[in-house]
């Protein structure tokens, strides 16, 4: 077995070759991830704003339930999704299982929470400074959730990354609805696993260190935009 | 002693030009128990079209809960606000203006700020525009149209959110401390905003704690204690005067909501 300097060596040089495998994962891995989250997003935005930014009956238990489906299990979720799509279960026709649309299908289940979540957090945030002055001047509900959210861009940004954080990461419910299979599901995630396990190791190792890359790169992403937004007093 | 709340109220009368002025809204005995205990207590009073309305009293006597009973913005536990002899509705709402003891700004520009009052009132195209640059012009923001509202200074948002008021030509308008912690020039020049609105025939309800604020701008004083509304009459009256122990000792720098237990005794 090779020491880890020779191994380190061999993966930055698959990267820095551009090796085609390692280009198709993670092309796939970011294709399957984006979607996921730009789903989850389009859920997730406009149900955390609605909990955030009105009272009615029962809030309090949709918000409890929120917050506890930030923690889904993932492994759950896949095996969920599994039954769903698998030839036995209501959604088998559509033939899906072992599919990238499986694995955007388990990954959006899986963020829409946490967006929905922390969005609804952010919005109630923000209501509570702006209730009296909206009500003061008559603003409509729909005009409250356009204005709740526009003004709070920036924290919800920040929130959509923390989704794509979680869903670039995660391994335990793509790999039971995409199978991992060669050219077809597999994403960085699951190859590392597979790969670590054949003993493979560059291709794991530079996989690694692209995921690791891409979370250096999104938390940068978020601390530049708190700084501008305490820029420019928008927080 | 007498019940000098009693007395009060008896002398309190208001001027005779006010009470030619048609009522615009009463409150009937308005109270505020949020905990059983009441920070509102049982207030009668009338607003009069034009006039200029002083609430004064001591810090948590209740001036704030109280214009905010008047504006809509909290359900009363008891009593009810009148407005044109009919109980207020966001119709009626909508025909008055507030500003906050701390200015409320959108996470935008000062421009923006204004824009988005205007047009939640449903006013757009060239009269928005013209508003627009009416309410900039007055509160002498022009240069700082295009910066965010949140990092302006204290006095220049308190300018932006008058002038953001008064930019929806409310009938009405309520000013929660509108100069507390502002240098002489940012007061003068908010008092000046206010002159201008009276002039233009809005009727103002404002808290100051500044004597010299109530007698510049006020028409009439109404002195809250504990809640409870103890004298009303015309500023110059009531300042130099006061026939309530409670507006006496606070205008003499003695009262404090402490000694609520005790009503403020005359002085021998
Ligand atoms: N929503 C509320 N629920 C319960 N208590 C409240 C509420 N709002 C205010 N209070 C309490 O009511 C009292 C009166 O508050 P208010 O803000 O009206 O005082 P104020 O007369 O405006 O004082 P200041 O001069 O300091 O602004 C205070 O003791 C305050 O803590
Ligand atoms: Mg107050």
């Amino acid at each position: 077995m090779q020491d880890f300097g020779t191994t380190l060596a061999e993966a930055i040089g698959l990267i820095l070759l551009a090796d085609g495998d390692l280009i198709e994962i993670i092309t796939l891995s970011l294709r399957v991830t984006l979607s996921a989250v730009i789903i989850a997003c389009a859920i997730g935005l406009p149900f955390g704003a609605l909990v955030g930014a009105f009272r009615f009956p029962g809030r309090a238990v949709v918000t409890v339930f929120l917050n506890a489906l930030m923690g889904l299990p993932p492994v759950v979720v896949g095996l969920v999704v599994y039954l769903m799509l698998s030839a036995a279960g209501p959604l088998g026709p559509l033939r899906l299982l072992y599919t990238p649309t499986a694995m955007i299908i388990a990954q959006t289940i899986l963020v829409t929470p946490i967006v929905a979540a922390l969005t609804r957090q952010v919005i109630e945030d923000l209501q509570t400074e702006y209730s009296e002055q909206f009500a003061s001047l008559g603003v409509g509900p729909l005009d409250r959730i356009a204005a709740l959210l526009w003004d709070a861009r920036y924290s919800l940004l920040t929130v959509a990354l923390a989704g794509f954080g979680r869903a670039v990461a995660e391994v335990g419910a793509v790999i039971i609805v995409g199978g991992n299979i060669n050219h077809v599901t597999r994403v960085m995630t699951t190859t590392i696993a597979l790969e670590t396990s054949k003993g493979n190791l560059e291709l794991a190792l530079a996989l690694g260190v692209v995921l690791l890359a891409i979370a250096v790169i999104v938390n940068a992403a978020v601390m530049a935009l708190r700084a501008s937004a305490v820029r420019s007093a928008y927080a | 002693m007498p019940d000098a709340r009693l007395k009060t109220i008896e002398g309190g009368r208001t001027s005779p030009e006010a009470a030619q002025a048609p009522l615009l809204m009463q409150a009937r005995k308005l109270s505020f128990c949020p905990n059983g205990k009441p920070l509102v207590d049982t207030v009668d009073l009338d607003i009069r079209e034009g006039r200029r309305l002083v609430v004064m009293g001591a810090n948590g006597a209740g001036k704030s809960l109280l214009l905010r009973l008047l504006h809509g913005l909290l359900p009363p536990s008891g009593g009810e606000v009148v407005w044109q002899g009919k109980p207020l509705d966001r119709a009626a709402m909508r025909e008055q203006a507030m500003v906050f003891q701390r200015p409320v700004m959108l996470r935008r520009s000062v421009i923006a700020n204004l824009q988005f009052a205007l047009a939640v009132r449903g006013i757009g195209g060239t009269e928005r525009r013209r508003r627009v640059e009416e309410a900039l012009e007055q509160a002498r923001l022009g240069d700082l149209a295009r910066h965010p509202a949140r990092v302006l200074s204290g006095g220049e948002q308190q300018r932006l959110a008058l002038a953001r008021a008064l930019a929806c030509t409310p009938r009405l308008l309520f000013l929660d401390e509108p100069t507390a912690s502002l240098d002489p020039a940012s007061t003068l020049a908010i008092e000046n905003l206010i002159a201008t609105a009276h002039a233009r025939g809005i009727t103002i309800v404002m808290i100051t704690h500044d004597k010299g604020q109530a007698r510049r701008l006020g028409d009439d004083i109404a002195f809250l204690h504990g809640g409870r509304l103890v004298e009303t009459g015309p500023a110059a009256r009531v300042l130099e005067t006061p026939n309530s122990g409670a507006a006496r000792a606070w205008l003499e720098g003695r009262l404090y909501l402490d000694d609520l237990s005790s009503t403020p005794s005359p002085t021998p």
